[in-house]
């Protein structure tokens, strides 16, 4: 049951198409972050929904309620949209206090205790109050921009890649209370942000865009171990990417006979499957094992590149190199013969730019 | 020999590797004699602030007090006080008007109207007033000087605004429309608060200008403390009468500063990091561009029209025969040659204090710099009383003489001197100067290769700021320079005093083509900043 929807909305900045008839359903109270590299048009679809750009086309739906059908639409301040920016845009003139009260009427009743609840809520010591914005440290700041837009209990909350210039520690911390926060209110929220791993851990659904068009929408999990084609596989992690002979909901490829993540009609395809999936063990005395020669370690703290060239070729080609990882306990030397074992499914990829979702 | 002969052999030239010379104390710094330098510039620059005091305490309070609690002061507070408070509010208002329409809105040919707000600056106020006062002859006292002085001021205003809106952070805005506040809310909660600074220092900057201008309240015939102070001077050179009302002067815009500083207060209000890099999308006028653009329309007609009709017209009427161009040169010879020997004084005696405040900032500095912004505040009528009193009584000859004019202009610049000094040696950090060390150069030929090339160009726009500003100085230099010193400002003002305004015309052309270059300067910088 969605709740926010998108249907065929686009924008053009000249002869640039920021977003490309991009179909999108947000169900309530869920988190969905919209991920892709700078100038793929996330923060577009992001400042498009807020109510601070005008699609050129298209049509956007909150609740039941129409936000924009073509340029025609709701001004921000009327959606019920709240905003937490990068850097969190306190108004630097006004305490913290004030800021968390910006969008409360003078009137309110009780509004000094909301006010003092809504810093309780984002975990804020109550003496920061009369503080200034530019005497909080960046995590306090965004608390503090957090709790703003929560004062307003918006509809949708719009993250516009809040935790960016954190540290890295303060950076998972951050999201880790937010993310909490925001599902404790059942508040459907959507996170801008370039970053794979923050997308991956924040939200229930990921989706990818690039160049204006939505590259695949789905459950974090199946993004990883089922991308629709190269593109996504590499942007998510690093991919073991081969060529195999499909049939049958199995494919046969250098690594030997593995099972299909769903049956593909394809008689050839490319398969994705992830490092981890493949295991480096001692060799054995089996025929058929999957053999590697070691060409290069790399140490890397918990674990470690190993860079091995397969014994075989499939159809005569050169050999091909797989990148894998394991733990440095493990590392067998370079010049060495190992086997490969691979766990759970691979993925057959479908050409870039083919048969979109 | 060996060092020599290894020279000769290509080897790097370094002198006496067996005993590199030791000098004590690792970092030996120009600081000391700077540090001197610039404590001795600012006793100048306070020199007349301290005549201000000494007449005071000379004439005793019972004739100061007769001389200072009299109706002719309390009038010209008065006036004074008016004067403020109905062009300050005014100026205010057409400037973040202005400043709105042309950086936020998408009215049409909005960096044209934006140069068109700018360009007033090249006319010197009292050329405004001339031009007012010679199409509508009537016009005179505190209705008269309000019109003209929002006319001629208003860019101090604007300029400033103009690039705080430019830096604001367009999330802010974004922030306040998601909070539920409707855009004119946004507007006076949210960006008016963030212009507290810019309008506190434009308007202490166009406050003080309303207090120190004298030709332009003269022509149109309305009495402040300058010129009555100017008048006084003229009828009885330096009496006790024209020192007691540059006290008042001089209170007023102490004053003026000491409100600007209680107003601006403490906060600090500059954009939290570096925000949201992407320019703001401008507000769409829709229906209203019509009404709109009556505004920028009818400011640029008052502010540009009228001088430009009026000179036309009066050059029309005085056809070939006001153009005597042995006279006119000879303006314009004494012209640029005092601004060009006052522009390098100043520059001079703004290097310590800028190189101190950029390399070496202290205590001392901030004593240093306090007192320059005061110094910097006080009218050219009153330095130049000072100096008239100080060289007649210590130094004789120097009375009328081209040295202290030279000086009164150095005094009144050095604040424009310092500000574009800072900027440019900023720009030349110390490491820099490091690394020339670390590449085997003295660290006089470091600071002469490195830091003096770099900081040349600040150098230069110091010299053109001053000098644009001596072109157009009239008040000291009527009292201070040399009988027989004609310039295109005093020349102008002797004929519009005769009435003769044809003949005054060429003068105004002249001082006008001269200032256009830092209108335009001042107007690229304010649209720098952000790519548009």
């Amino acid at each position: 049951m969605s709740f926010l929807r998108l249907q065929a909305v686009s924008r053009r900045f000249g002869q640039v198409a920021a977003l490309d008839a991009v179909d999108l359903a947000v169900p309530e109270g869920s988190r969905t972050a919209i991920l892709g590299p700078s100038g793929s048009g996330k923060s577009t679809l992001l400042r498009i929904v807020g109510g601070f750009e005008t699609p050129d086309s298209g049509r956007i739906t909150l609740g039941g309620d129409l936000l924009a059908e073509g340029p025609r639409t709701v001004p921000a301040h009327l959606r019920g949209i709240g905003l937490v920016a990068q850097e969190g845009a306190l108004f630097p003139h006004l305490s913290v206090a004030d800021n968390i009260g910006f969008g409360l009427p003078r009137a309110t009743p009780g509004r000094e205790a909301r006010i003092a609840v809504l810093l309780a809520m984002v975990e804020l010591d109550p003496s920061m109050l009369r503080r200034r914005p530019d005497q909080l440290s960046g995590g306090q700041q965004q608390r503090v921009a957090l709790a703003r837009a929560l004062a307003r209990k918006p509809r949708l909350m719009l993250l516009d890649e809040p935790f960016s210039a954190l540290d890295t520690g303060l950076r998972a911390s951050t999201r880790k209370a937010v993310a909490d926060l925001l599902a404790a209110e059942g508040i459907t929220t959507i996170l801008v942000t370039h970053d794979q791993a923050e997308a991956l851990s924040f939200a229930d659904q990921v989706v990818l865009l690039r160049e204006g068009r939505l590259l695949q929408a789905g459950k974090p999990r199946d993004l990883y171990l089922q991308p629709r084609d190269t593109t996504v596989a590499t942007f998510f992690g690093e991919a073991v990417i081969l060529p195999a002979r499909l049939s049958g909901g199995w494919a046969e490829c250098a690594l030997g006979r593995v099972p299909l993540t769903r049956p593909d009609p394809r008689a050839r395809a490319e398969i994705m499957l992830r490092p981890e999936q493949i295991a480096l063990l001692p060799t054995g005395t089996e025929a058929a094992e999957v053999r590697a020669r070691v060409e290069a370690v790399e140490f890397g703290g918990a674990s470690c590149g190993v860079a091995v060239r397969l014994q075989r070729a499939e159809d005569g080609g050169r050999a091909p190199r797989l990148e894998l990882r394991c733990s440095y306990l493990t590392a067998p030397p370079v010049g060495s013969l190992v086997r490969l074992a691979v766990s759970g499914q691979a993925h057959p990829l479908l050409p870039a730019g083919e048969g979109r979702p | 020999m060996k060092p020599q002969a290894a020279h000769r052999a290509g080897a790097l030239p370094l002198r006496r590797m067996a005993g590199l010379p030791l000098h004590r104390g690792a970092h030996r710094r120009p600081g000391a004699a700077l540090g001197g330098a610039a404590l001795l510039v600012s006793l100048l620059a306070l020199l007349p602030l301290a005549f201000v005091l000494w007449v005071t305490v000379q004439t005793g309070w019972a004739t100061a007090s007769a001389l200072i609690f009299r109706p002719r002061v309390g009038e010209l507070l008065v006036n004074t006080a008016l004067l403020v408070a109905c062009t300050l509010p005014l100026c205010i208002l057409l400037a973040v008007a202005l400043a709105w329409l042309t950086e936020c809105s998408d009215l049409p040919g909005r960096r044209l109207w934006s140069w068109m707000a700018v360009a007033p600056l090249a006319i010197p106020a009292f050329v405004h007033s001339y031009a007012w006062v010679s199409l509508l002859p009537g016009l005179h006292g505190l209705a008269g000087a309000v019109l003209v002085s929002v006319l001629a001021y208003t860019p101090f205003l604007y300029l400033p605004v103009v690039a705080a809106l430019r830096r604001m952070d367009p999330a802010l805005q974004e922030s306040a429309a998601s909070l539920g506040v409707p855009p004119a809310g946004v507007f006076l909660r949210v960006v008016v608060p963030q212009l507290r600074l810019a309008l506190c220092g434009g308007g202490l900057l166009v406050g003080l200008h309303l207090l120190a201008e004298f030709g332009l309240y003269a022509m149109i015939r309305f009495d402040t403390f300058t010129t009555a102070i100017v008048d006084q001077f003229q009828s009885s050179f330096n009496g006790p009468a024209a020192s007691m009302l540059a006290v008042v002067l001089v209170a007023c815009c102490l004053g003026l500063l000491a409100l600007e500083t209680w107003l601006r207060g403490a906060a600090r209000y500059a954009r939290l990091g570096p925000g949201a890099a992407r320019p703001p999308r401008p507000v769409r006028l829709g229906w209203f561009t019509l009404p709109c653009l009556l505004l920028p329309a009818l400011a640029a007609t008052l502010a540009l029209g009228v001088p430009a009709a009026t000179l036309a017209r009066w050059l029309a009427a005085g056809g070939g025969a006001v153009w005597r161009w042995g006279e006119i040169g000879e303006a314009l010879g004494q012209t640029l040659l005092l601004s060009a020997l006052g522009a390098a004084l100043a520059t001079l005696a703004a290097i310590p204090t800028a190189w101190l405040s950029v390399r070496a900032p202290g205590r001392l500095q901030r004593t240093l710099e306090g007192s320059n912004f005061i110094a910097g505040a006080l009218p050219g009528v009153v330095v130049a009383l000072a100096l008239v009193s100080v060289t007649v009584r210590v130094a004789r000859p120097l009375y009328q003489s081209v040295a202290t004019i030279l000086l009164a202009y150095a005094l009144l610049f050095l604040p424009r001197a310092i500000v574009a000094l800072r900027a440019s040696i900023a720009q030349a950090p110390e490491e820099l100067e490091e690394a020339a060390g670390m590449l085997g150069r003295s660290p006089l030929r470091a600071l002469a290769a490195v830091t003096l090339r770099l900081a040349a160009p600040g150098a230069a726009a110091a010299m053109a700021l001053v000098a644009l500003g001596i072109a157009n100085e009239l008040t000291a230099t009527q009292m201070l320079a040399p009988n027989g010193t004609h310039t295109l400002a005093t020349s102008f003002w002797s004929y519009s005093g005769e009435i003769d305004y044809a003949a005054a015309a060429p003068y105004a052309l002249g001082m006008i083509l001269l200032s256009l270059p830092m209108a335009w300067f001042l107007h690229r910088q304010s649209q720098g900043g952000r790519g548009r």
